[in-house]
């Protein structure tokens, strides 16, 4: 499946390009209405058609899929982060800290995060800037999401400060922060990128389940959520099926995400 | 397997173990109710209601909502008050809907158990079933196909499933088996894929033992415990799902009422469902580690 892999990895990087440079291939900018075109069909103006309240979606797909494709990867990196300091000061120690940890991790991990971030992110001022929700929502994503990943990068970083050439540097005088930093660390990093990797479709995933909720990113801001929530007025008797690209977009970036992890990090 | 049957003894012992459970899950809800507490009073916007922005409101007016508020503000002050009345089975009321909490929990949570039971069922029927049916046939084109359909299972948000399934005018009820279904599927396919790769599984079969027998007497004993601990993740897997599921599709249950009460800023009644959750997640959780435990046990 190393072909899968290779076209998920172009069909990502081209996404990724597309969106990056939206700002110049984008028609208009993504809160502009065309208040004459309200719901309008796919143009050469409007190549998706327009929303509601008359904007660009081609645009809002561009922008919203830069909103989502650049903050899931950076929660990620967050709560991959979060897991490594954790798990990797509890797997190292051992012992009765790692104990304590662990404990705390399985207290997080028992806690229903879903429940957990619709009561944090309805607790938001009622004026916060869009751009203020987009970046607490994703925060909060990879701050609640780092415990599973922990739990893994634990159970590695005990079995590697077990191993034998740990044992020769800590012979050969390495004190505990250089054992941690240039032994344990560099030899964690396969499973914090499988970890990353897991998490970005995970956090797409979240924010969208939130958007279509109306407790993600605001607006006019636009995000997956957002665009997904307009297959609330979608009917097929109508047949406007331009309506569901974002929908195609999403499953598309989604399903190549998960494509981009082998079989054996899939495992870890 | 026959030695599960026999190990009444180890059965004392897990059932000796009950109360150590049972008071970790009671200390893990408390600490979790805090921790959630926590988290909703030290989000940016606590204390700030939608009426604090209402224009007709005199000062008075808003001075009055605001001390009604006033006791939620300290945290430690919050939540002794919300134990202690929860010592005396009051769960306190719910600001947007008017309403005690207990009440509104006891009408809305047999909907959402049976909704997630019922979707466990679904979910655990067709996806290990499905797993079991291409691990012992081992055609590739099925598992290719439940791959495929998997793959576009997984890439699909519970709300957006929701949304298809009004759409397509389907039963709501059987979303949370459509959402559980492909995590099932593809973990217990793995794990039978392992198990059936084992050296005592390959004798078996060069043995001639039938497909039937060979998965009931050595697939199936190997892979149980890991399978029962999949039981216990997707219970919280069905509850989260559940927000969404009822919120779109109208199902009375916890889920929507939790979103209602996002949407309302009750602090009270979201504090109390997300310790119900909690409670429900653990006990089923610890449930399937004993069931599990007790097998790995009786098979050692």
């Amino acid at each position: 499946m190393k072909w899968a892999r290779v076209m998920a990895i172009v069909f990502l990087l081209g996404v990724s390009g597309a969106c990056l440079l939206a700002n110049f291939i984008a028609p208009a900018s993504y809160a502009h209405q065309f208040r004459e075109v309200p719901d309008a069909s796919p143009s050469r103006q409007h190549l998706l058609g327009t929303d509601d309240l008359g904007r660009d979606r081609f645009s809002r797909v561009l922008y919203g899929t830069r909103v989502s494709l650049s903050l899931a990867p950076a929660a990620a990196l967050l709560s991959s982060l979060l897991a490594a300091f954790i798990g990797g000061i509890a797997g190292f120690a051992g012992g009765r800290v790692e104990r304590w940890v662990m404990a705390g991790t399985d207290l997080f991990l028992s806690l229903p995060w879903l429940f957990l971030l619709i009561t944090v992110r309805a607790l938001l001022p009622l004026n916060v800037s869009p751009i203020v929700s987009v970046l607490i929502t994703f925060a909060m994503l990879g701050c609640l999401g780092w415990a599973g990943a922990a739990r893994i990068i634990c159970a590695d970083a005990r079995a590697l400060s077990q191993s034998d050439f740990i044992l020769l540097a800590r012979a050969s005088g390495s004190n505990g922060l250089r054992l941690l930093w240039r032994h344990l660390v560099p030899n964690l990093k396969p499973v914090l990128y499988a970890q990353f990797w897991i998490s970005v479709p995970v956090f797409i995933l979240t924010e969208a389940n939130l958007g279509i909720l109306g407790l993600g990113v605001a607006e006019p801001l636009p995000s997956w959520g957002s665009l997904l929530r307009e297959l609330e007025g979608f009917s097929t008797v109508t047949g406007q099926v331009w309506r569901l690209v974002p929908l195609i977009l999403f499953i598309a970036v989604v399903s190549s995400f998960h494509l981009v992890l082998t079989k054996e990090e899939l495992i870890v | 397997m026959a030695a599960f049957w026999n190990a009444s003894r180890r059965d004392i012992h897990t059932l000796s173990a009950l109360p150590k459970l049972a008071a970790k899950i009671l200390i893990t809800v408390v600490i979790g109710g805090f921790l959630g507490a926590t988290l909703v009073r030290l989000a940016p916007g606590f204390g700030v209601d939608e009426e604090d922005l209402d224009a007709r409101l005199s000062s008075q007016s808003l001075q009055a909502l605001r001390a009604t508020r006033a006791n939620d503000g300290n945290l430690f002050v919050f939540y002794f008050h919300y134990l202690d009345r929860l010592l005396h089975g009051d769960l306190g009321k719910s600001r947007t809907l008017q309403r005690p909490v207990l009440q509104l929990v006891a009408e809305r949570l047999p909907e959402t158990l049976k909704s997630v039971a019922l979707g466990l069922a679904l979910g655990w029927s067709g996806g290990f079933l499905l797993a079991v049916a291409i691990v012992m046939s081992r055609a590739w084109y099925l598992d290719l196909l439940g791959s495929l359909l998997v793959g576009v299972l997984l890439c699909l948000p519970a709300a957006v499933l929701a949304l298809l399934f009004l759409l397509a005018q389907a039963p709501s009820r059987l979303l949370l088996g459509l959402v559980v279904f492909p995590k099932i599927f593809r973990y217990s396919r793995n794990l039978l894929a392992r198990s059936s790769a084992l050296p005592h599984v390959l004798t078996a079969r060069a043995k001639g033992l039938g497909n039937m027998r060979v998965l009931a007497w050595h697939i199936l004993p190997t892979a149980a415990p890991q399978l029962l601990a999949l039981l216990g993740v997707t219970v919280s897997v069905a509850f989260a799902a559940a927000i969404p599921v009822e919120a779109l599709c109208d199902l009375p249950g916890i889920g929507q009422l939790a979103w209602k009460a996002a949407l309302g800023r009750d602090v009270a009644l979201l504090v109390n469902l997300t310790m119900i959750v909690t409670l429900i997640t653990l006990v089923a959780n610890s449930a399937s580690d004993m069931v599990g435990k007790t097998f790995r046990v009786s098979e050692a």
